[in-house]
């Protein structure tokens, strides 16, 4: 059998890998479950769990998150060759802060209601450790559309997580999806909502037991 | 007396990590031993009590709509509060790197023990939170200061808490799958509930 391989001519140039190889997709998919940033790198809680009382917030602040990470993972590693290693803290917190001051224009244009409650938040997405991680440890040494997906994947990552966590805390805190009265809906009067879950409290014991589960699963135990 | 309960508030009821979840990356890394843990938490006392005042006077010298009526009054009608966001994460790490410098200087060993974890104070989410607290809030000067303090010690106080919980816990049984930070989060909630009992205190 060995014959016939070595018959054929030999490629004279490496094809270029396919869009969506193998090793491409687990850039995405990683990090959604068995690397994810949040509940096993232990990444950018900070932002995130403080506005997931309500799930519409989160939603807001998810897709701010990655997009905020996408495109300074893009942009760093378009630049990752001329920058000194000397600097290079001060240029990603530039490129982070940028492209933040961008998104909470965005979101002072055209949300305004929403963007009077989240505007410390989306600011503070800046300190976010899981930007600053990507961009340390991937866009720095990888090519634009690998840092890309590797982006996608991270932001995805943590978008599931915290609207996991803002879910929870909506259906049991306020009794509602969105804003949606579900109980109500379905016949329930006078759902028992619980207050812990809408004091910051809730937010550590539903990520608590989230991660539990999770590692539970993955059987990731952490030494 | 005004000054006292804000400064009670910042520490106790607002506490920048059991309130409002600021700072966790450092909290959840550098708690498993009381002796870095005081060090870095003094670290943050001390960035956070100068940043936050120093954010303020740019604030109000620089960035606010109106604020460069000081230099002419065709500057008057300038809003720079866009610019917030770069102008302060560029103070903080400055003074990050200042505060680097001096336990170099000061304390070789403390600067041994903290490593990597002294660069990492410029993207505490506890500093920059507190300085947009600062201006969301319409603090005076004297209030800002009084802010920075409070909120750097209630940082103090939960990490050093933390990680006096987390030395006993090696000799604890715990779920493989709790293990290292499900644990830790459920204890962070935990001292979540007994600070909600400080609510309403003021002098």
């Amino acid at each position: 059998m060995s014959t016939e391989v070595a018959d054929k001519p030999v490629k004279e140039k490496e094809k270029s890998e396919a869009l969506l190889s193998k090793r491409r997709r687990r850039f995405v998919s990683d990090p959604l479950n068995d690397d994810n940033p949040i509940t096993v790198q232990v990444l950018g809680i900070c932002s995130a769990l403080a506005v997931t009382t309500q799930l519409s917030p989160t939603l807001i602040m998810a897709v701010s998150v990655v997009f905020v990470i996408v495109f300074s993972n893009l942009i760093i590693s378009l630049i990752r060759n001329l920058v000194p290693g000397r600097v290079r803290i001060i240029v990603q917190l530039a490129v982070i802060a940028t492209l933040v001051t961008l998104v909470d224009q965005v979101l002072k244009a055209y949300f305004y209601d929403a963007w009077k409650v989240l505007s410390v938040f989306v600011g503070l997405i800046i300190t976010n450790c899981i930007v600053m991680g990507r961009l340390e440890a991937f866009a720095m040494g990888n090519k634009p559309y690998d840092s890309v997906l590797d982006g996608l994947g991270s932001g995805f990552g943590y978008a599931w997580v915290i609207l996991a966590v803002a879910f929870f805390r909506e259906l049991l805190g306020s009794a509602s999806i969105f804003g949606f009265k579900v109980f109500e809906a379905i016949g329930i009067e006078n759902f028992p909502t619980n207050g812990l879950m809408v004091s910051p409290v809730g937010a550590f014991m539903i990520l608590g037991i989230i991660i539990w589960v999770q590692r539970s699963l993955t059987g990731y135990v952490e030494r | 007396m005004d000054l006292i309960n804000l400064g009670i508030k910042a520490i106790f009821i607002e506490n920048m990590v059991l309130a409002y979840f600021l700072g966790m990356c450092s909290y959840l890394a550098v708690s498993k031993k009381v002796s870095t843990a005081v060090g870095l938490g003094s670290a943050v006392v001390f960035v956070l009590t100068i940043t936050v005042p120093i954010n303020w006077v740019l604030q109000e010298l620089v960035l606010k709509e109106g604020a460069l009526t000081w230099a002419g009054d065709q500057f008057a009608t300038i809003d720079l509060s866009f610019l917030r966001f770069i102008m302060f994460i560029a103070v903080i790490a400055a003074m990050v790197q200042l505060v680097e410098m001096v336990i170099e200087k000061v304390s070789p060993a403390l600067y041994g023990t903290l490593g990597i974890f002294l660069p990492l104070i410029a993207v505490n989410c506890a500093i920059l939170g507190s300085s947009l607290f600062m201006v969301q809030r319409d603090y005076t000067i004297g209030e800002a200061a009084v802010f920075g303090f409070g909120s750097g010690t209630g940082f103090l106080l939960a990490i050093v808490a933390l990680a006096a919980i987390r030395e006993r816990l090696k000799y604890s049984n715990v779920p493989d799958g709790l293990k290292g930070l499900g644990i830790t989060m459920l204890i962070t909630g935990l001292m979540g509930i007994a600070f909600l009992s400080f609510v309403g205190i003021s002098i």
